[in-house]
């Protein structure tokens, strides 16, 4: 098991380093010279080589890439050029605000998906079964953005139940936020859910064929007994994967919800600061992104053989 | 699912349904020109984000323009862009996915290293830094989207084709004396086809969704050509006013996505019935 942990963590340290110089090429990539952009287009010529040389923009490339680096280490992601705040706290701010939204999202579907596509799966081609997986395939083809924006028009406008755009921290107040947050969270829920319904009962169906659980069924247990006894475990393992990526691309896929909702959160951060050229923001947003991305990832593998028995750490 | 219910085979309702939608877009995308009935861009402020009329059949926009011209032509922008990027995607993915697997050693580690590098980030994210590189523009989209999508195909490529050069008639095409060159791609290559069909169907999807959420964001298709992300995009302001402007857009995306993923599980069950559940 400790053998198992260390090199799997130790396999994400070279992960995370090309992920690092992959941001930070795409970044040079980009036209336009920073410094210029920082100062405007009024700028003197001397103003902007002064500042290229107070950014380190004058220094060798790969030079350039360890200094970033470095100060990415010790927790500076640099000044953004729009709002000249520093751009960690304001990265960690929109974060909480998208975090939120996710976890609870994600928590919802699992806990409706997964149960459905079991249920289905168990009787397969019954009139239940075709029922959630016809459901699913719609939500998996109906884009998030809108079903956000066909939510807000029957239960924000016509119906009038619920605040259309805009958001509350919880930490103001819980019952507002709890109301701006309903109608976001249950749009991932409904989009999610497909995927994950369609999965479990792909790998329900797969374990329900193994002997294991006709010999379960000859002892004479209950179907209920069989299902949530011995083949929910095996069966969840494959979704649980499934779950993982989903957590981590939707930190970047919000921006789409968040764009229907205004919601200030993370996503819609980087596509702001992708508008206004602010790139130290960009370079911040993708980093911390792509690095949370490939740690749920990590997180997840090390979880597997805890669910799945037949995966021995 | 819906076909067992109607006793149909699931693959044929599966081909048939999402076939006759996939067929419609291509319809709509070939000949949406000559089927509009207005100029897409043409402005008529008396008909300001009017309901169907009989001048426009699904209403007009928030600048009086005709919805059903903006539709097709939208289809039409939608599919070349899917198309596009589905043919960069392939054609670099299949390239770096042979390369690697056929000739493994150095060669493979390179082209892994960086391939992992770019998997190790989700889609969007990766779609979205290549935006802030490109521009929002058609081709920047065809590139972004591409290369964002081009590291499946590479891993897909090189796990089938490390299958097949061990096979005896790879071996064989060695013995007979033809070239690594001449039986990567008369032996090796043909045998990738089906993996790369079943991917190349289910990632037209995932591209017609993408790039109608990057035009969403703003950073797709940049106004005033239509395309049906950036035509929900300047409609959210006027959803309470105009309503059809809103379902519209969304209805064209949302039934070509299930016409795609139906025509997918159906190509799947086709070409590798092993992943039928």
């Amino acid at each position: 098991m400790g053998r198992f942990f260390l090199s799997r963590v130790a396999s994400a340290i070279p992960t995370i380093l090309i992920v690092s110089l992959t941001v930070f090429v795409m970044m040079r990539l980009i036209p336009g010279d920073p410094a210029t952009l920082m100062l405007g287009d009024l700028a003197q010529p001397g103003q902007v080589e002064a500042m290229r040389r107070q950014m380190g923009l004058d220094q060798p490339i790969a030079l350039q890439y360890f200094i970033w680096m470095g100060d990415v280490l010790t927790g500076d992601f640099g000044v953004s050029i729009s709002s000249r705040q520093s751009v960690l706290p304001l990265i960690l701010d929109r974060f909480s605000v998208s975090a939120t939204i996710v976890l609870v999202a994600v928590f919802f579907a699992t806990v409706i998906a997964v149960p459905a596509g079991m249920i289905a799966a168990w009787r397969q081609d019954s009139a239940r079964d075709i029922a959630v997986i016809a459901t699913a395939t719609l939500f998996l083809s109906i884009p998030s953005f809108w079903m956000g924006l066909m939510l807000m028009m029957v239960f924000g406008l016509t119906l009038g139940w619920l605040p259309i755009v805009g958001y509350v921290p919880f930490s103001r107040d819980f019952g507002q936020a709890l109301l701006f947050i309903v109608m976001p969270v249950i749009t991932l829920v409904l989009v999610e859910s497909g995927s994950i319904a369609r999965m479990a009962r792909a790998s329900t169906i797969e374990v329900a064929r193994l002997e294991y659980i006709t010999h379960a069924r000859a002892k004479g247990l209950s179907e209920t007994a069989v299902m949530w006894r011995h083949a929910f475990r095996n069966a969840f393992a494959p979704t649980w994967t499934l779950i993982g990526l989903i957590l981590g691309s939707l930190l970047a896929n919000i921006a789409v919800i968040e764009t229907v909702f205004t919601i200030p959160g993370l996503g819609r951060l980087l596509v702001e600061s992708i508008y206004a050229r602010d790139y130290p923001v960009v370079q911040g947003c993708m980093l911390f992104i792509a690095f949370l991305y490939v740690m749920v990832n990590l997180l997840v593998d090390l979880v597997y053989p805890l669910l799945d028995p037949r995966v021995t750490a | 699912m819906i076909a067992r219910a109607l006793g149909l085979p699931t693959f044929r309702f599966n081909a048939v349904l999402g076939g006759a939608i996939v067929t419609l877009l291509i319809l709509a995308a070939l000949f949406g020109p000559w089927l509009a009935p207005h100029n897409p861009l043409t402005l008529n402020l008396s008909a300001r984000m009017s309901g169907p009329t009989s001048v426009n059949l699904l209403g007009a926009d928030e600048f009086g323009r005709d919805m059903l011209s903006r539709l097709l032509y939208g289809a039409r922008t939608s599919a070349l862009i899917a198309v596009s990027t589905v043919a960069f995607a392939l054609v670099t993915g299949v390239f770096f996915g042979v390369l690697a697997g056929f000739l493994r050693g150095y060669v493979d580690r390179i082209i892994m290293t960086f391939n992992d590098a770019f998997l190790a980030f989700p889609g969007l994210l990766l779609a979205l830094g290549f935006m802030a590189v490109f521009g929002a523009s058609r081709n920047g989209i065809i590139i972004a989207l591409g290369l964002a999508y081009m590291p499946v195909v590479v891993r897909v490529v090189r796990a089938a084709v490390m299958s097949i050069r061990e096979r005896e008639y790879v071996e064989a095409s060695r013995v007979m004396g033809n070239s690594e060159f001449v039986t990567m791609a008369r032996h090796v290559l043909p045998n990738c086809i089906a993996p790369v069909t079943v991917l190349a169907t289910t990632m037209f999807g995932w591209i017609v969704l993408s790039e109608s959420a990057l035009s969403f964001l703003g950073l797709g298709v940049p106004p005033p050509a239509p395309s049906w992300g950036n035509m929900l995009s300047t409609a959210r302001p006027f959803i309470s006013q105009a309503p059809h402007m809103i379902v519209l857009p969304g209805l064209c995306i949302a039934v070509t996505l299930l016409g795609v993923n139906m025509l997918g599980d159906a190509v799947r069950d086709w070409l590798d019935p092993k992943m039928k559940v």
